[in-house]
């Protein structure tokens, strides 16, 4: 073995710029994988949090029917002690109750139809980031009191400031008149225009006496911190659901169905890209293997006429290949590391991503992470693309003839 | 002249000699071209179509506010165009599909069981039938006939939250300019689809005479907007508009209004650049290892053609031409590859499959693959320049070469 490995090796050096110019095919296809699989996989991480801890949440208890139709009527009863009880039960998560409805909210001057959300005070920071988005005022904080709270681009649009009094017009739970007056207590600018004025939030118990609630409300959110073990999650918490009324509970991938399908478009069409260049480079393997058995024709012809078979040749050539594969492998990954680890401590921008960033809860500069996966996954690939590249011509040698290969010139 | 035709037979007739090896590296070029053209006309389609779907919702090519209406799109922030003076502008001028103006202001919308917050446009259903998203035809029930129609059409997927169909009646809550609650109520005569769902939620339309007296704003409007033939090129219309306002309010192109939509465009040029740009590096190894090869391969062949007087020159021109001749074949076929394989999909691929995924990139889902010319060429000439780059270093070497030395080289 230790033969072959040598013979190998200085077949190898016998070209070295053709060795060069082939495992440099390798190391930029490799480079270039590394980066963009971790830029990728970085950015979908980034997404899928960012979006669920905004508001969404990775699991709901909802009513059956509420995840399509959102209807008032759709709700989850007694939402409060359910909640308690969950939180009993799953101290580690962080669990809160909300009731939503529509209402058109009114100032002195203006008027607005907007989404209106009764949370829990003292539970909603831990479900949601809009607590956190605060620029003047504070949370909410009793849950009875007639408070509420909106959005920067809102308050300009209905030209009110903290403090002041604003009228919510809406009907209740029963398709009745729902009206009352609240005071502005906080006002939060998340950067998003659209998003600050679609949402407001009011205490949960104050929303229930407006909307005539009756006790009740409509989704139950839990927040795990990560999507890892949410599918377990989801099991252990429909397990001690009360059995008294019927109640469902979605996944994030369920409550924002588009978060994994934009993640999966995404995905099919980087991964056309990252076939081609893997066949490419595969393709320039094969020329030079092809090349390198055809110039030592009459080489070969010798050593199979001493004895050796096309067996061992063809492995000969292989080895050859798969020593090439693993300098472009190792020589690849590293470069490809730290190409990477460079745009993690500088930031990663490209002109208009703040644009598009913004629409999907993404930072405008971005700090890609290498792991184990997006370091090997592309490298070996390539690498099992480039040994199987080479098994033509190792194939070939079978074809041989030793008189008149040696008759080559 | 003479010269390069014995250069062109003599490289055709060279790069034959190891038909294996200039087979393989045509059809690395082949399919590095076709997945370069292929793969932009799929994303080219992709935005044209964001773009689109977008401009029919924003919607307009040109569009004219107050000019605090963007930041403040409320009924305080109108317009006083009239139509008459706008259709004697446009009237006579072949060059505007269209043009239209509108109410749009945010709206509550309230059934017997359920309310929600749309933006309510009020329209001339004359005037839309190029501008808006929906096809008029598609619509369950019947679309607004005139701009005094006393019906509402509202989206199917509102309609299901709402529980209500057509022929019900459903109220209407705004205010008017001096913020007094402006409601009405209004039989719902169509429901309309829309290939984005959330446009079927955001938007309900009514006449825009009866809006304008519901909201009690006169013969005022929120906005007009013009449609031009071609979105990626909107400056004649801008002009024609800007000319026609004359100061009275605020002109702006699509472009500026969408900066995610306008971005996209100007990300994708630059992502195509990018993308070609990796292909031919990826291919630019192969490429120049083939011709090293070809080069090392001929080194006497090279000294003797030197030592009968050949000028270094020609034999540079040699390598190179061979080159090139090599990346025009491959891309010819690569080329014609990426059209046949366009062809079948012009009628639109269905992506149903990841559809909502879409949407939140802004996208339907379906897709209609969009060919370029400028695509086309841009990337058969980066290849050919790229490559005559790249084998600038092999045929300068082989031009280096002592004839001596060469010739009595094993």
């Amino acid at each position: 073995m230790n033969l072959v490995f040598r013979l190998a090796w200085r077949n190898l050096w016998r070209h070295p710029r053709r060795t060069w110019l082939t495992t440099g095919a390798m190391m930029f296809s490799n480079m270039l994988l590394v980066f963009m699989i971790s830029l990728q996989f970085g950015m979908y991480g980034l997404m899928i949090d960012n979006t669920l801890q905004a508001f969404t949440g990775h699991l709901q208890i909802q009513a059956p029917g509420f995840i399509d139709d959102k209807k008032m009527r759709q709700t989850v009863a007694n939402i409060l002690p359910l909640a308690e009880s969950l939180r009993a039960e799953f101290s580690e998560q962080n669990i809160a109750a909300r009731a939503t409805g529509f209402a058109l909210i009114s100032s002195e001057d203006r008027s607005y139809g907007i989404a209106v959300f009764g949370v829990e005070p003292d539970y909603e920071p831990g479900v949601s980031t809009l607590p956190g988005l605060l620029s003047e005022g504070r949370y909410l904080g009793d849950s009875e009191a007639a408070e509420i709270i909106i959005g920067a681009a809102l308050a300009r649009n209905l030209r009110v400031e903290l403090g002041d009094e604003l009228t919510l017009l809406g009907s209740g739970r029963d398709g009745s008149f729902a009206a009352a007056v609240a005071n502005i207590v906080g006002i939060f600018d998340s950067g998003i225009v659209d998003f600050d004025r679609s949402i407001t939030e009011v205490p949960l118990g104050f929303f229930q006496d407006v909307f005539y609630m009756d006790g009740s409300g409509h989704h139950v959110v839990i927040n795990a911190g990560s999507i890892d073990g949410v599918e377990e999650l989801q099991a252990r918490v429909s397990a001690v659901l009360p059995v008294d009324q019927e109640l469902v509970v979605h996944d994030w991938d369920a409550l924002q169905p588009g978060l994994q399908q934009a993640i999966k478009a995404d995905m099919s069409s980087a991964f056309f890209m990252y076939g081609i260049l893997v066949i490419l480079v595969a393709f320039s393997v094969l020329n030079t293997q092809l090349m390198s058995v055809l110039e030592r024709t009459h080489e070969f012809g010798i050593v199979m006429s001493l004895g050796l078979t096309p067996g061992r040749l063809g492995r000969l050539v292989l080895l050859e290949t798969s020593i090439m594969g693993v300098l472009g492998l190792v020589l690849g990954a590293v470069l490809g590391g730290l190409f990477t680890y460079w745009f993690n401590i500088n930031g990663f921008a490209y002109p208009g991503m703040d644009e598009m960033a913004a629409k999907f809860n993404l930072p405008a500069r971005f700090y890609p992470q290498v792991s184990t996966l997006s370091l090997l996954a592309g490298p070996v690939v390539v690498f099992i693309f480039t040994v199987l590249a080479a098994l033509y011509p190792a194939l070939k040698l079978h074809k041989l003839h030793p008189v008149e290969a040696m008759r080559a010139v | 002249m003479h010269m390069f035709g014995i250069l062109l037979r003599l490289a055709w007739r060279n790069l034959w000699r190891n038909h294996r090896r200039t087979l393989i590296m045509l059809l690395a070029i082949v399919l590095g071209t076709w997945a370069m053209i292929f793969m932009t006309a799929l994303m080219r389609g992709m935005v044209s179509q964001m773009v689109a779907d977008g401009i029919s919702v924003l919607p307009g090519h040109v569009q004219v506010h107050h000019p605090d209406y963007r930041d403040d799109p409320s009924i305080a922030n109108l317009i006083s165009i009239s139509d008459e003076e706008l259709s004697e502008w446009f009237g006579s001028s072949a060059d505007f599909s269209a043009w239209a103006t509108r109410i749009r202001v945010p709206a509550v919308i309230t059934s017997e069981y359920e309310s929600r917050g749309v933006t309510l446009l009020g329209v001339d259903p004359l005037q839309e039938r190029d501008l808006t998203f929906v096809d008029y035809d598609a619509v369950e029930g019947r679309f607004l006939e005139s701009a005094d129609d006393n019906g509402i059409v509202i989206g199917r997927k509102l309609a299901t939250t709402l529980n209500t169909k057509v022929g019900k009646r459903i109220v209407l809550m705004s205010q008017d300019p001096e913020n007094e609650i402006a409601d009405r109520g209004f039989r719902v005569v169509g429901l309309f689809d829309a290939n984005v769902q959330a446009y079927e939620e955001a938007y309900v339309f009514a006449g825009k005479t009866t809006t304008q007296k519901m909201l009690r704003v006169g013969d005022q409007v929120s906005e007009l907007v013009v449609l031009g033939d071609d979105f990626r090129d909107v400056e004649a219309e801008y002009n024609k508009t800007v000319e026609l306002i004359d100061g009275r309010a605020e002109v702006k192109r699509w472009i500026e209004l969408d900066a995610y939509l306008g971005t996209m465009l100007s990300v994708m040029d630059g992502f195509v650049l990018v993308w070609i740009i990796v292909i031919f590096l990826a291919l630019s190894f192969g490429l120049v290892n083939t011709l090293v090869m070809a080069v090392f391969e001929r080194v006497r062949e090279i000294g003797l053609m030197l030592a009968l007087g050949m000028r270094p020159i020609n034999i540079l021109g040699q390598i190179i031409v061979e080159s090139l001749l090599l990346l025009a074949i491959g891309l010819a076929i690569g080329t014609a590859l990426a059209w046949a394989a366009v062809q079948p999909m012009k009628d639109g691929v269905d992506l149903s499959m990841v559809g909502e995924g879409m949407e939140m990139w802004g996208m339907s889902s379906v897709l209609y693959p969009e060919l370029l010319l400028s695509d086309v060429i841009l990337a058969n000439v980066v290849v050919l320049v790229l490559g005559f780059l790249a084998s600038l270093s092999p045929a300068w070497r082989a031009a280096q070469y002592e004839p001596i030395e060469a010739i009595t080289k094993v």
